[in-house]
């Protein structure tokens, strides 16, 4: 039918796995405005969930990397992370092949897609997951932009493959949601984890808001490593989806974390026609 | 040079849980089907997540070898450090380190 929910969020793995280090007053409302978002994508009435993250190496290495990839199974796993680490149980997460195989072939008329009959979710979808379908009900659609082994694709092409997906999401009868997953500045599994620049990260979100094209693609990876860590690659999800919707965005949480790693972030953006 | 061999090793190790097993009981069989230096092979054999930081290896395959190894995440965060004070900064990669040796930033 269409897409009828656009959203974006952290996924940072010490949402869940380092929640009883972080102070529950930053926390809590975290939490709630994942719930909040919980509600909104319920109140879509989506028939599958399209989740466009940024994955970590879970099955995507350097010995064939693609830029862009969606997966194409009826089952999923996940997470394949230790559960007793991310504090997510493993279990097995419903997707609809038939459906990604028609979204996949209207996304290769403008991109390049490569596609995947196996997938083994990592936190980048885990832990928002968790909190918007803790029951593992609604068919997934997994999406992953390279964000961790350079060369990265260029933010344009972020752009073109969101503009993709929006076209391909029209044309299947199925009501479609997409959520975007990733960090904004970070840098997660050094030293400097906790580190957040929080005026670039209110900047660039500033910019997703107003879905501002050409601000979204106005910075180079040296500035965004430099002022944003390489975490910072991972805005290739939200300008993705900023894309997708066309519309404007809400933000509804953001606050900087430490323990958590990232400026945890959560918003919706309008579907504009 | 081998850097990439390392990654694989990570790579491979933290999505099978049948290496996993095979790490346990014969390490060295295990090792032997990677092209590694014996920098790499001492660091990996020695649970040196410092060392195997400075040499390189991506921090989110890092990050779970040290879950593997059962480290927590303090320790493992000033594991990386410990690697850095005598070792020196990052020899390739995207994840160098920027703050200061005693800045915890997230206080671990």
């Amino acid at each position: 039918m269409s897409l009828v929910f656009a959203g974006i969020c952290s996924h940072a793995p010490g949402i869940t796995g380092r929640a009883d280090m972080a102070d529950p007053a930053l926390r809590e409302p975290l939490y709630a405005a994942f719930r909040r978002m919980r509600e909104q994508l319920a109140a879509a009435r989506p028939d599958a969930l399209i989740i466009v993250a940024a994955e970590h190496f879970a099955n995507f290495f350097m010995n064939n990397m693609p830029s862009f990839a969606i997966g194409m199974a009826d089952r999923y796993s996940g997470p394949i992370e230790d559960p007793a680490w991310l504090r997510i149980q493993p279990t097995s997460i419903p997707g609809n092949a038939a459906l990604s195989q028609r979204l996949i072939q209207q996304v290769m008329q403008t991109v390049d897609v490569a596609f995947a009959e196996e997938w083994k979710f990592d936190h980048g979808i885990m832990v928002p997951l968790s909190f918007l379908t803790p029951g593992y009900d609604l068919p997934v659609i997994p999406v992953n932009i390279n964000c961790q082994g350079p060369p990265l694709a260029p933010l344009p092409r972020a752009w073109a493959f969101g503009e993709a997906i929006r076209r391909a999401a029209d044309t299947v009868p199925q009501r479609i949601a997409l959520v975007g997953t990733g960090g904004i500045s970070h840098w997660p599994a050094t030293p400097d984890s906790g580190r957040i620049n929080e005026a670039w990260d209110r900047d660039f979100l500033d910019k997703w808001s107003r879905n501002d094209q050409a601000g979204l693609l106005s910075y180079s990876d040296a500035d965004t490593y430099r002022e944003a860590g390489q975490g910072g690659f991972e805005i290739r999800t939200f300008i993705s989806v900023a894309a997708a919707a066309r519309g404007k965005g809400h933000l509804q949480h953001y606050q900087p974390i430490p323990i958590f790693a990232v400026g945890c972030t959560v918003a919706v953006m309008d579907i504009a026609a | 040079m081998s850097l990439y061999q390392l990654q694989k090793f990570l790579f491979d190790l933290n999505r099978d849980p049948s290496l996993q097993s095979t790490y346990r009981s014969d390490q060295q069989q295990l090792l032997g089907r990677y092209e590694l230096t014996a920098q790499e092979r001492e660091a990996i054999a020695g649970g040196d997540i410092g060392m195997m930081y400075v040499l390189g290896a991506n921090g989110q395959l890092l990050m779970h070898f040290a879950a593997f190894l059962g480290m927590a995440w303090p320790d493992y965060i000033q594991a990386m450090r410990d690697g850095v004070r005598p070792h020196g900064p990052v020899r390739a990669g995207v994840y160098a380190m920027t703050t200061a040796m005693d800045e915890k930033v997230a206080g671990v």
